[in-house]
Formats: structure tokens, C-alpha cells, sequence
């Protein structure tokens, strides 16, 4: 079951916002109005490169009560394994594609005194929905939104200009850090903190609010895994009856797909746990990427997650 | 309108009846001789037409004698109602999706006209006809969770997720077996759930809990509880339990059939977009057993899922006490042929009852 019913949507911008990103507006093919969603939450966009089926989660940007239009931002990475460049590269006003229902996975906590969001580079995109919600609901929020250089800050013209009290911006090229300490000892209790970058800067923060005594409760992020490459490897589907191959540049979810398995999922990068699956029989050993299941999990042998874990060995039997 | 709508009462002389209509339509929840705890999850996308399943939102000829019983509940206990401040935006999105699914599924009844943020809303069966500004409380007689569920039929539990965890933080709740809101009112869906004997064991809590948490916009979900309920009371609350606990020991042979009821409570869940909260509504449908009886795959059935219920079960459920005097009832219908698997009546192949009815 791959859930909800998808949207049709016609491509109604494609917007460069500097070397590496990318924004695409979405409207609902032949009219008609999008589903509200909540400031975090993401939506699979499917493509069909070639032979080549591709889904990618993005964060939904555009505001969370605006149903006639839906907006992306797309960072290029030219070493994944293709789906930013596909929609870099081809993706054209005009095109009709297929996305999911919005799912949300990096929600606010409405209980919140204060939002306080912490952003990295592409990882500003969950925020500016967030942002646009919490301005409609009348919440307090600040934003410290750290970018490589100017030339590749995206959307801080519209955030300092609009929100120049909220909005502070760092650049690394000119030595800007946040002090993250100094930031979280000046917070008002019943703050929450929400971060969404790169894994370094996830890791940084959560540990720096541990350290400090902030509450686990009180700490949110996403962390969107791309699937890796690996070795090719074969996968017998006992209740699908089926024995698939797994490519080295496609996740063992997209190979189940690819052979006509409707296997759940929902993030397709490791969050959400909805793709777990039961493992009937192996010899070898996997490759755990998720940070769904927890280490005697991982350990036991007796679950994986497709969307971005793999297999080395000889013999791997599924209950899919 | 074709849905005629009966004038009853749920308290003091009983009144509430179902129709022929009515019966056929019962969600008779056992789809086998036998009851055990599962999940037993589907997707709530529609069903057979005019079942219960068929609309988002069922209602029935027993709406606005209902909605009438919800009223003197309020009015009499105002904490049966109670929204703690962070969940007003899943109320408003409550109002929205009832309004706007309402609208779409019961046009005669019901009109929803959307100009951006100003609102009219016209409940035909009530005599309503309201305008209001979306998203502004100050404009609507009560907040938007409560003049919604003051509309619609079954209890609504309006559930906030965070920690990986659903949180009962607000609710009108007032057609409930036997547990209280403002009990309840914070507490986390295992806290909730603890008294629920054999369950817990059987790992059901855990992995009803991964499912909730998954549930998708545009994919609702449903399933069906049951318990069992003397005279078609909906409101068997802790609060209550002075006023109707005592009428469990009212029954005599004589009455059980007219008096026992069986109480089935259809279960969805929605995922509400705009707070990402999930919204429970528990709708309550009530049937005498002389009336399911009537149904010969029914009759057969409940028969042999109260007699082989574990005792633990009977007891949680509150009619052990009672459950002789039922078997002796339903035992005079149970001919011991056996039934098509399945919850539904099917009225056209199953054998008529082979025991003559005393």
C-alpha cells in the first residue's frame, strides 16, 4: 500500500534561485484546490526518468493555507544518484506530474512559548512553510538560518526584508557562526528547538541542547536520508513470490517497486518506519542506514527498512 | 429531504427505536463465531451503498434526536467538552473537514459557502444557518471543535502527536462506554489504554500506535468495538454510572430482548492538515437484541461470541453478571447451523432460524 491517493499537479513555475537551487510551483492538473497541510511537511514528487521511476521527498515551502499552489526548492546534487538532477535538468513549465498528500513528519509543537527554528543551507525550506504558519497564527518564532556564502542564500532577501527582527542570517565564507550556547542560554522556557540541515549541524545542535539541559521533548529535526549506492544484491519476496535484484544504484524499495510489489512507505528516507519490514531468512549481512529501529534491531537480524538500507550476502528472504 | 429523522429520547421512557432501514444497515461488528482483540484496521473510503461505511461522516434518522441528548448532557456537565489551548487550530480543522465532507456527501442537508475566510454554514435538520470568519473564534457562539461536534453524531477525540506519541488533549465526548474526558483529558495513548485487559500483552497497543501515528492526509482509517449496553442509553459515563449503572440489575427474562442492547461504535481517523493532529471519532450505533435477532446470521452469531467471550473480557465490559440470563435468550435462536464468514447480514443465502421462536 503506498497510501493516499496522489495529486496530479502541472508545473507552473521553475524559478533559479542561484548555482544550486532550484524552486518548482505546482497547481492541480485541470483546476481545483490543493489540500491544506502543516508548516514541515513534505511531499513525494515522483518522475519518470526514462525507464527509470524516481520519488524524491521534498519540503512543501509555500504557505500552509494558500491551497491553489504548492512550491518546492530543489538543491542539485550532482554526485546523488539523479533525482535532483532530473528535476534541474528536465522538469519544465508545463510538465504534468504525480505528487503525494502532504505527510508531515517535523511538525510544530503547538504547546510551544517560542519556536525556535535553526536552519542549514537547503534546510531552510520546512521553515519558510512553518514561518508563513506561525505568522498566520500569531506565534513567536526566530530564525538562525546559516547559508555557504550570499551569492548562495537562499530566499534571505524575503526573510531579512519581511522579518528583519526574526530572520538572522550567517554565511561561511565570512566566518559567521552562530553561538549556538549564547542563543540557547537567552531562550524563554517553553521554547522549542527545530533544525533542519546537514547531519553535522543535527548533531551539533542536539547534542549542544542536551549538554545544556534542555528536554529531549523540547528538541526536533529531519533528517531526510537519500538512499545510498551499493553492491547489487538478490532479495527473494516470499509472499509476493517473486526473486528481485537490487541494482547498485536503486534502493531495495524502488527494486520491489520496479517488479510490481506495492510496498508501503511514506518518507523514503529512513524517518517514518511505515516501509519496515520483516525478515524471514538471511545469510550475510545488512547494511542499516535508517533511524527508524534501534541498535538490538538493527542487530537481530529480524527487520530492515528499504527505503535506504541494504544487504551483502547470499541469501535474503523478505515477508513482502 | 428522504432521511426522515426520528423524535426519540436516549433516557427516561426510551424511546429510541431503529427502522427496518435502520437495522439492515447495523454494523454488526463479529465476522466470525468468535471475538478476540485485533487491530483490524481498513481504509475508510466509502462502502457499499447505504451502509454506514459509505459516507465520511453517517448520519442517520437518529441525528437530531441525538444531537438534542448531546445538548442536555452539556448543559448539565460542561467537562464533557474540553480543548486545551494548543489544539484550537486542530478544532478548526475538525470544522473544516465535517463541513466541507458533509456538504459533499449530504447536499440536501447540508450547505457549506466558502468566500476566502468567511464562512456559511446551513444544517438544514437543525435550523442552522450561520456566518462566521474561518479561523476566528470571536465569531462562532462556541469554539470550533464544540459547534462542530454539537452537529454531528459520535464522540470525537481530537488527538495531538508529538514524541512519537498521541495525546487525548481535547475532546467532546459524551456517547462514551464507560470512560471520561475530563479523566483522561493529557494523557498519552498507552495511559489512556492501561485499564484494557489481555490487550496489552498481545502487543495490540504498540502496533495500533505505529499505525496512528502513519495515518495520511486524504488516507482515513476505520474499524469497528463493541460492548454491550442495558436500554439504549449514549450516555454510559463514569460521571453517570449512579443513573445507569444500577439499571444493569433491572433486567428480568422477560425484558432482556427489548432491554440488552448491543452498542457499536464505528472507529475513524482522520489526519487533520493544518496541526497535523489526528481526529478520532467514535460513532455509536445501538440495537436491542430482539432486534438483532431478526437477522438469522446475526442471531446465530452473537449468540456464540457472548457465550465463548473470556471472562476477563465479560467482566471489562460490564455484563458478566448478566450473561446467563442473555445466553438463556439468544440460546432459543442458536440452531447450530453454521454462518458465512463476514459482518454482513446476507439476508438472501442464510438458512432462516430452524428453532421455532418461544
Amino acid at each position: 500500500m503506498s497510501g493516499a491517493q496522489k495529486i496530479a499537479v502541472t508545473v507552473t513555475a521553475v524559478v533559479p534561485l542561484n548555482d544550486l537551487v532550484t524552486r518548482f510551483e505546482f497547481r492541480r492538473t485541470g483546476g481545483g484546490l490543493l489540500p491544506t497541510f502543516s508548516g514541515g511537511a513534505h511531499t513525494v514528487v515522483e518522475m519518470r526518468d526514462g525507464d527509470t521511476p524516481r520519488m524524491n521527498p521534498y519540503s512543501l515551502m509555500s504557505d500552509p493555507m494558500d491551497q491553489t499552489s504548492y512550491a518546492i526548492s530543489v538543491r542539485r546534487d550532482d554526485v546523488g544518484r539523479g533525482g535532483s538532477l532530473f528535476m534541474h535538468n528536465n522538469v519544465a513549465v508545463g510538465d504534468e506530474m504525480v505528487i503525494s498528500n502532504p505527510v508531515n513528519l517535523f511538525s510544530l509543537d503547538l504547546r510551544a512559548k517560542k519556536q525556535l527554528f535553526i536552519a542549514g543551507g537547503i534546510g531552510i525550506t520546512p521553515f519558510l512553510a512553518q514561518i508563513k504558519q506561525m505568522e498566520r497564527l500569531g506565534g513567536r518564532w526566530e530564525l538562525h538560518y546559516t547559508c555557504r556564502s550570499e551569492a548562495l542564500g537562499s530566499y534571505v532577501d524575503e526573510l531579512t526584508t519581511q522579518h528583519p527582527n526574526e530572520a538572522n542570517v550567517y554565511y561561511d565564507d565570512q566566518d559567521q557562526r552562530i553561538d549556538l550556547k549564547a542563543l540557547l542560554d537567552g531562550q524563554p522556557i517553553g521554547t522549542h528547538i527545530y533544525v533542519c540541515g546537514p547531519k553535522g549541524m543535527i548533531d551539533w545542535v542536539r547534542n549542544t541542547a542536551a549538554a545544556e539541559g534542555w528536554p529531549r521533548e523540547g528538541i526536533h529535526y529531519e533528517e531526510f536520508l537519500a538512499p545510498q549506492s551499493g553492491k547489487p544484491f538478490e532479495v527473494k519476496l516470499a509472499i509476493s513470490n517473486k526473486v528481485i535484484q537490487v541494482g547498485e544504484q536503486e534502493s531495495l524499495l524502488e527494486a520491489m517497486e520496479r517488479s510490481g510489489v506495492d510496498a508501503p512507505y511514506l518518507c523514503r528516507g529512513g524517518a517514518c518506519g511505515q516501509c519496515e519490514t520483516r525478515v524471514i531468512d538471511y545469510t550475510g549481512n545488512f547494511i542499516h542506514r535508517d533511524h527508524w529501529l534501534d541498535d538490538a534491531e538493527h542487530a537481530s537480524g529480524e527487520k530492515i527498512m528499504p527505503c535506504v538500507s541494504r544487504f551483502e550476502g547470499k541469501t535474503l528472504v523478505l515477508d513482502r | 429531504m428522504t432521511l426522515q429523522f426520528n423524535d426519540e429520547t436516549f433516557r427516561d421512557d426510551y424511546s429510541f427505536h431503529n427502522s427496518d432501514r435502520a437495522l439492515k444497515r447495523f454494523p454488526f461488528p463479529f465476522h466470525e463465531d468468535s471475538y478476540m482483540y485485533s487491530v483490524n484496521m481498513e481504509q475508510h473510503q466509502g462502502g457499499p451503498a447505504d451502509s454506514i461505511y459509505e459516507k465520511r461522516f453517517d448520519v442517520d434518522e437518529h441525528y437530531v434526536s441525538e444531537m438534542r441528548d448531546r445538548a442536555m448532557v452539556l448543559a448539565d456537565d460542561p467537562l464533557r467538552c474540553q480543548s486545551l489551548p494548543h489544539m484550537t487550530l486542530a478544532g478548526w480543522d475538525l470544522l473544516e473537514l465535517i463541513m466541507v465532507s458533509k456538504s459533499e456527501d449530504y447536499p440536501d442537508l447540508f450547505e457549506l459557502h466558502r468566500d476566502g475566510d468567511q464562512w456559511r454554514w446551513v444544517n438544514k435538520p437543525m435550523g442552522i444557518d450561520d456566518s462566521f470568519t474561518f479561523l476566528d473564534e470571536a465569531t462562532l457562539p462556541y469554539g470550533p471543535m464544540e459547534y462542530i461536534t454539537r452537529q454531528t453524531q459520535g464522540d470525537f477525540c481530537v488527538l495531538d502527536q508529538r514524541d512519537d506519541n498521541l495525546w487525548m488533549d481535547a475532546g467532546t465526548i459524551t456517547t462514551q462506554a464507560d470512560w471520561s474526558l475530563d479523566f483522561d483529558l493529557g494523557m498519552n495513548f498507552f495511559e489512556w489504554h492501561a485499564p484494557v485487559p489481555m490487550a496489552h500483552e498481545k502487543g495490540i497497543f504498540v502496533r495500533a500506535l505505529k499505525f496512528l501515528l502513519n495515518i495520511q492526509q486524504g488516507a482515513p482509517a476505520r474499524r469497528l468495538n463493541w460492548t454491550l449496553t442495558v436500554n439504549p442509553l449514549l450516555d454510559t459515563s463514569p460521571e453517570n454510572y449512579h443513573k445507569w449503572g444500577i439499571q444493569k440489575t433491572s433486567m428480568t427474562p422477560e425484558t432482556v430482548g427489548a432491554k440488552q442492547h448491543l452498542r457499536v461504535e464505528l472507529q475513524t481517523f482522520f489526519r487533520l492538515p493544518r496541526s497535523n493532529a489526528l481526529v478520532f471519532p467514535i460513532r455509536c450505533y445501538l440495537c436491542s437484541f430482539q432486534d438483532l435477532t431478526k437477522t438469522p446470521k446475526w442471531a446465530r452469531r452473537l449468540h456464540r461470541v457472548i457465550r465463548d467471550l473470556p471472562d476477563e473480557l465479560a467482566t471489562y465490559k460490564g455484563f458478566i453478571d448478566n450473561r446467563p440470563m442473555m445466553l438463556d435468550y439468544l440460546s432459543q435462536f442458536d440452531d447450530g447451523l453454521p454462518t458465512s464468514l463476514g459482518i454482513w447480514p446476507d439476508l438472501d443465502t442464510e438458512p432462516a432460524l430452524q428453532k421455532r421462536l418461544i
